[in-house]
């Protein structure tokens, strides 16, 4: 695989000026994720209304996949359900660690905007990079503090 | 690679012999790798490796308890290691070395056997900014169970450790100096023998770091009392599984055992056991039998080709490396006080530490992008995490340049 497929014009785009960075204002759910292996952090805010995400932002540090991943990610899960959103996160998991995975229905889109980053999957030392902020994004759902 | 890279390196270590590099052979096995991270772990010459299958293949047999041959014969080779590693350091006596997993095994050794026999709760241990987690983490246990204060010496603004704190800070109640011989997030070599000075006119001991000194200096234990001084046997060349401690014997034998088990005892019964005198007390089980031999022939390898060139060798490439990574800009090399050994830390504006190690590595350039196992050190130097680019005797001036041009690469591919 050539580097320029994990390290698309998005992914570096992303990288370089993340969106939705910093914290929502309200804010009624967040988790921390911290990858020790590389000491990638990144915090995610939610507000999330009845059943739906209605907003999402996060802070962090690290590479250019990890604060890529959670750009795109708070892009395709605002105003998401909590449904959609974990459908999301169950697909781009499989993709990203080279497993089959039927598309959510609905949600094609998303996951097409999501499939640069699984890239990843050629490089398995930096899946987790791409990961992080999805599970941290699962944990401030669940009402945990910190991703696991 | 570039191809007009000097022919400095070769041809400095061995005047009118092969490179060095057909000594490894993983670079047979991969032509166009290029490896900087010998700080992490060095590649393996073949006479190591063909001694260690050797004691596989034809010599295999346990230590210290058959009396056929085989045994007989794996009890001479190991013990012959023991005076081996003691002429290696310099030490007074075969009895001072100590064969365990690594150096992060032998701190431990020391903090759990003559920490909690030797200190009481208010003595206090001084370690430096410089240290990796294995020189704070066993003394963070110690202190956890027994009450000690751990003290920290900052560094100065070079990156080197601040020798006036250093004196600040050693106080009547410092039992214990942990100091690293190089540093090995930034390469920084320590004035360990002022240290260790300064350290007993206080009346503390020193334990010294020499994992990443040991590969790249020679080092004389008694011209600088270092009272421990600890290293891994695979970062010299050698086996993993395999390190050392060395401590003065008269300390080591007022320490008690700190792992039971056959091979440390006299005799046995379930009301008493008698210990071993030194070093064996401190052996438990069956050790890494072939690591250690593996270790034997490493110090020998590196014997045979000399300080003097080693040295030479390395000082060369590191002047080469700094050169040429101080020529890219928005590069920014960490300080490592006034002397560097082997090992080039560094960022690059722009581009995460993790993100250069993957385009590297896809330009066959092997180095280690993090945070080295030294967290706060890289707190105050003000950065998460590196890429640190550390030597090894097989490298040569085209690895470096290699490493400048996959590193100029990087900088296209981010540059937006």
């Amino acid at each position: 695989m050539d580097l320029k497929d994990l390290y698309q014009d998005i992914i570096l785009d992303h990288g370089q000026h993340p969106r939705n960075f910093g914290k929502v204002e309200p804010c009624n759910h967040q988790a921390h994720g911290h990858n020790p292996l590389c000491g990638d952090t990144v915090t995610v805010y939610l507000d999330v209304e009845g059943d739906r995400v209605a907003k999402i932002s996060f802070e962090g540090r690290g590479c250019a996949i990890s604060q890529a991943s959670a750009s795109l990610m708070t892009e395709v899960v605002e105003g998401k359900t909590v449904a959609e959103a974990r459908a999301l996160f169950g697909d781009f998991q499989a993709r990203a660690t080279g497993k089959p995975s039927e598309t959510p229905a609905g949600l094609e889109e998303d996951v097409e905007r999501l499939e640069p980053l699984t890239g990843v999957k050629a490089y398995p030392m930096r899946v987790k990079c791409a990961v992080l902020a999805w599970h941290t994004l699962i944990a401030a759902l669940e009402g945990k503090e910190k991703a696991s | 690679m570039s191809a007009g890279a000097p022919k400095l390196a070769a041809a400095t270590l061995r005047p009118n012999r092969r490179r060095l590099r057909e000594d490894f052979p993983i670079f047979g096995a991969h032509p166009e790798l290029v490896y900087l991270d010998s700080g992490a772990s060095a590649q393996k010459p073949q006479a190591v490796i063909d001694r260690v299958s050797r004691f596989y293949e034809t010599g295999y047999a346990n230590i210290h308890r058959g009396v056929y041959g085989l045994s007989a014969q794996a009890t001479e080779d190991y013990d012959a290691t023991r005076r081996t590693v003691a002429r290696f350091l310099n030490a007074r006596e075969e009895a001072e070395i100590v064969f365990v997993r690594g150096a992060t095994e032998a701190i431990n050794l020391v903090a759990q056997s003559w920490g909690p026999s030797h200190l009481v709760a208010g003595d206090h241990v001084l370690l430096t900014e410089l240290e990796h987690h294995a020189n704070i983490v066993p003394w963070q246990l110690l202190r956890d169970r027994i009450g000690i204060l751990l003290d920290v010496v900052p560094i100065d603004d070079e990156g080197g450790v601040d020798m006036a704190a250093f004196r600040a800070l050693l106080g009547p109640r410092t039992r214990l100096v942990g100091v690293t011989h190089v540093a090995n997030a930034t390469g920084a070599v320590n004035p360990v023998a002022e240290i260790v000075r300064l350290a007993h006119a206080a009346g503390a001991l020193v334990l010294v770091d020499g994992a990443q000194a040991v590969p790249h200096r020679p080092v004389d234990v008694q011209a600088l009392d270092a009272d421990f001084y600890v290293f891994s046997g695979h970062k010299l060349y050698g086996p993993t599984g395999a390190g050392v401690l060395y401590g003065k014997a008269d300390i080591l034998r007022a320490m008690p055992p700190w792992q039971g088990g056959g091979d440390m005892i006299l005799s046995v019964s379930f009301e008493h056991t008698e210990f071993q005198d030194i070093p064996a007390r401190f052996e438990a089980g069956t050790p890494d039998i072939a690591g250690v031999l593996g270790l034997a022939t490493a110090i020998d390898y590196v014997g045979e080709i000399g300080w003097d060139a080693i040295r030479t060798h390395e000082r060369d490439l590191l002047a080469h490396g700094l050169k040429l990574l101080q020529e890219i800009p928005g590069l920014h090399v960490v300080p490592a006080g006034k002397e560097r050994a082997s090992i080039l830390s560094f960022t690059v504006e722009g581009i995460h530490p993790h993100d250069l190690g993957t385009i590297l590595d896809r330009h066959h350039v092997a180095v280690r992008a993090g945070h080295h196992c030294a967290q706060p050190l890289l707190a105050k130097l003000g950065v998460h995490s590196t890429v640190r680019a550390s030597l090894g005797l097989y490298n040569e001036a085209s690895d470096l340049d290699a490493l400048a041009a996959a590193l100029r690469a990087a900088q296209r591919m981010f540059k937006r």
